[in-house]
Parts: C-alpha cells; sequence; structure tokens
C-alpha cells in the first residue's frame, strides 16, 4: 500500500461485501433507499450529501457527490454553498463551545 | 453571438478524419481493457442487435449550423457546407410513400438553414407523417427572414424538439456559445406566443438536456421538475417535455474527453453503467437514418462515424424496408453511451 487513498478504490466500494455479504447487503439497499426521490428531491439529497462529505472530509463521497450533484442538476454556486454550511456548523460548532468555556471560567473565577 | 468553438475540419483537427475516431474507440490504450460493445451484448444475453420495424426516419439536412457547440457530435457549424439537395429530399419523400414508416425526425446543423427546408415540410405535411424538428431555437432570432418559424411549424403541426443545456445563462453559453441563452429564451418566448407548450394546444415543444461535461446525465423526471420551475419563475417560459440525452464519445464531444483528461474514465463509466434493459430499447432498432447525401445509417451517430448500414440498401433511392429488416445494426464502443445508466436517445431515457 503505497498511499492511503486511491481514486480507483471508490468504485470498488461494492467490494466490501466480499468480507461480510449480508451486512454489506443490507448497507447498500438501505442506501440505496436513503437516496431515491422522497420529501426531499435526489438534488437536494444530493447536496446534502456533498456538504456532510466535506464535513467528514472523505475524498472518496467528495469525488462521488461532486458527480452525482452535477449529474443532479446543482449549480456550482449551489455546491458551494453547500460546503459553506458545512463548514458554518463545523466552525459554528468549536465557537458555541465557547460558551463552556466561558462557564468554567465564570465558575472558577473571583 | 459568440461561437463556443470552430469545427473539427476547419482547424484540421486529426479527430475530423472518422478513421481516427474509429481508431480511438477500437484500439486507444483507455479503451485497451474494455468490452467491445457486440461482446457486452453477448455477455449481458441481449444478443445480437437485429431492427424491428421502423417508425422513424430521420433525415440530417446537412451539417450548416449557425452554432458551433463544443460538444457538437456532427460537428457542424458556420463553416460547414454539406447540405441535402431537393433532388435527395424527393427520394426521401418517394421511400417514405413506399414505407410504412409514420414519423420524419428533421436534423442538423440548423436543418431550417437548408433553402429547401420548408419546401420539405411542406410535402411532409401533406403526407399527414408526424414532423419532428430539431431546432436549435437561436435560429428563429438569427435572421429576420426565420422569425416567422414558430408560424410556420404550428402551421404544419411541426413537433419542434430544442437543445437547452441548462436553465441558466452561464451553463448553457459555456456549451453553445455566448448569448445563446438569451436568445434561446427569445425563441421560447416567440413558440409560446403561438401556443406552443401549453397544455392543449397539441402544439409540443420538448427540450433537450445534455451534461456540460464527461458526466452521466441524471434521472429526466427531476431534472424535467427543475427545468420546468426554474424557466417558469425567471423567465416565464413553458415547454412540454424534457429529453436527457447522454453525450457520445465521438467528434467534439470526443475532443473534449482526449484534451480534458476524462476519455478513459468516461467510456470506463459508460461500459460500468451498461444497462440491458436500455440496450434493448436501442433507437437504432426502430429508426432509419439518411445523411445529407442520402446514404442509409443506422442512427445519426453512426452516421457521423461514416459507418453506414450493413445492407444492399445503403442509400435513400434504394430505399427498401425488406432489405434493411434483416440487416444488423452496426455498433463500436460508441454505443455504449446508448445503453448506459437509464439509457439514451434521441426521444431520452429509455428505461
Amino acid at each position: 500500500m503505497s498511499t492511503y487513498y486511491d481514486p480507483a478504490d471508490l468504485s470498488k466500494f461494492g467490494n466490501i461485501s466480499a468480507f461480510q455479504p449480508e451486512l454489506a447487503g443490507k448497507f447498500f439497499e438501505w442506501y440505496g433507499a436513503v437516496f431515491a426521490e422522497g420529501a426531499l428531491t435526489q438534488r437536494e439529497k444530493s447536496l446534502i450529501a456533498l456538504a456532510v462529505a466535506h464535513a467528514v472530509q472523505c475524498p472518496y463521497c467528495i469525488d462521488a457527490y461532486t458527480t452525482d450533484s452535477l449529474q443532479k442538476g446543482a449549480t456550482e454556486q449551489m455546491m458551494m454553498e453547500a460546503v459553506h454550511v458545512a463548514a458554518a456548523i463545523r466552525g459554528g460548532a468549536s465557537l458555541v463551545h465557547g460558551v463552556q468555556m466561558m462557564n468554567k471560567v465564570n465558575e472558577v473565577s473571583m | 453571438m459568440a461561437l463556443a468553438t470552430t469545427s473539427l475540419l476547419r482547424r484540421g483537427s486529426e479527430l475530423s478524419d472518422t478513421q481516427h475516431q474509429r481508431a480511438m474507440l477500437q484500439v486507444h490504450p483507455a479503451v485497451a481493457t474494455l468490452p467491445s460493445f457486440d461482446g457486452q451484448l453477448k455477455q449481458s444475453g441481449v444478443g445480437e442487435l437485429r431492427p424491428l420495424t421502423p417508425i422513424v426516419l430521420q433525415i440530417n439536412l446537412g451539417k450548416m449550423c449557425n452554432q458551433a457547440c463544443k460538444h457538437c457530435h456532427v460537428d457542424a457549424g458556420p463553416d460547414r457546407t454539406e447540405i441535402m439537395s431537393r433532388e435527395t429530399m424527393q427520394k426521401c419523400l418517394d421511400a417514405l410513400d413506399a414505407s410504412s414508416i409514420t414519423t420524419v425526425d428533421l436534423t442538423g446543423g440548423a436543418p431550417e438553414m437548408n433553402p429547401e427546408f420548408r419546401w420539405f415540410v411542406e410535402q411532409l405535411h401533406s403526407r399527414g407523417l408526424t414532423i419532428m424538428v430539431r431546432c436549435n431555437l437561436t435560429i428563429i432570432v438569427a435572421n429576420p427572414k426565420y422569425h416567422d418559424l414558430p408560424d410556420f411549424y404550428a402551421k404544419h403541426g411541426v413537433h419542434v424538439v430544442s437543445s437547452l443545456p441548462f436553465y441558466d445563462a452561464t451553463y448553457t453559453d459555456r456549451q453553445r456559445g455566448g448569448g445563446v441563452f438569451h436568445d434561446s429564451i427569445k425563441a421560447l418566448r416567440m413558440l409560446n406566443n403561438v401556443g406552443y407548450g401549453h397544455e392543449n394546444t397539441g402544439r409540443i415543444i420538448d427540450l433537450v438536456y445534455n451534461p456540460l461535461g464527461a458526466l452521466l446525465p441524471g434521472p429526466q423526471a427531476s431534472l424535467e421538475k427543475e427545468f420546468k420551475r426554474n424557466l417558469l419563475d425567471k423567465h416565464g417560459v413553458v415547454f412540454n417535455s424534457l429529453h436527457c440525452i447522454t453525450n457520445m464519445p465521438i467528434s467534439r464531444f470526443l475532443e473534449f474527453l482526449v484534451n480534458s483528461g476524462n476519455y478513459e474514465r468516461y467510456m470506463h463509466t459508460l461500459v460500468d453503467a451498461f444497462n440491458a434493459d436500455a440496450a434493448r430499447g436501442v433507437m437504432c432498432r426502430t429508426t432509419i437514418s439518411v445523411g445529407y447525401d442520402g446514404r442509409l445509417y443506422d442512427c445519426d451517430f453512426n452516421q457521423m462515424l461514416d459507418m453506414p448500414v450493413a445492407s444492399a440498401s445503403d442509400h435513400v433511392s434504394r430505399f427498401s424496408m425488406s432489405e434493411l429488416a434483416s440487416r444488423l445494426i452496426a455498433t463500436d464502443r460508441h454505443c455504449f453511451g446508448c445503453t448506459a445508466g437509464s439509457g439514451s436517445s434521441c426521444g431520452g431515457q429509455l428505461a
């Protein structure tokens, strides 16, 4: 293994079933159902996936959901706004803990 | 209107040679590990590709076009002068008179630029045939002599089919040239004004979406909803249906794939997405394609690759339904474009 990430591995995702077919089968069936058109459109789901991909910083997911968002008719602007949503939640998640820090400061300070 | 590109022919590109394109599909290292299309048909149980009774005669009236789109599979453009003569059109009419074909699909280039276009449509209309015209929209506003095309289409019951790759100017112009979106909206309004796109008028304008890069098209129904909502809300324009078409790896789209380093990935994407149901429904089984010079092909893509029908009836002057019925459809790896995912045809997705 020369690198941790290889783009060619993305298309091998289905191979995870080789070591445990039953659980993989359940996962892929559920995965397919999650992304089907529902109360949310397929395009909305794809953009959510793109945002989450950036939050979890998964290069496979970024590759897959950039392509998928484009195929679902998302624009570059929509996609970048989705990334900003991910970034805002990540940034906000750090900053809102500032309140915890302030609580502790207030608790121990004279 | 700024052109998106110029023709491969004009630029003297090696890809303007169809033999070179065929070699790209057959022996290029990027496709070396891929199955042949016929091999894939066999392996998937679809078997040989044989024609059904033809329903559509698709006639290419010429390569001349007012646009020069980056992805054009015809390598059409303002510099192309090859167009169908009235004599060949007459032979098409004779062939239609002797056949059970009910629909004629006129394409190009911009078919309206052929000086015999209106005469031909009148002849087809007088025979009671269903007429489709693949109109690029901008031709309607390109010159005052074309401004009455919407009325002409309405009068002759023409079903208009028009490319619009996105409901937004940036993306449309990137593929089709500067100002194309603006002119297309103007033309759509003119078509709407004579009833096209409105319910219960019987005047049909369908739009064609194709991806703006090395991507497969998304689901047709969901893209149609987005197109309808955006075109109505932002531009007050209506249309009937959206057809999603996959870009074939030939001609100027092949050039894009090679130059952008996407050729290998795109071919693998098409092959990996092979769908046997789409393969059984491919349009070449019910269509005969006529070149501007009268030669016969299994489809417009084969026409652009110089792959004629494997039949003695290889020219419209020798058109024979019975001869054509026994042929085997000619294929190469570009055919994976019509069988990928939900499939692709001139009428949109297949499965």
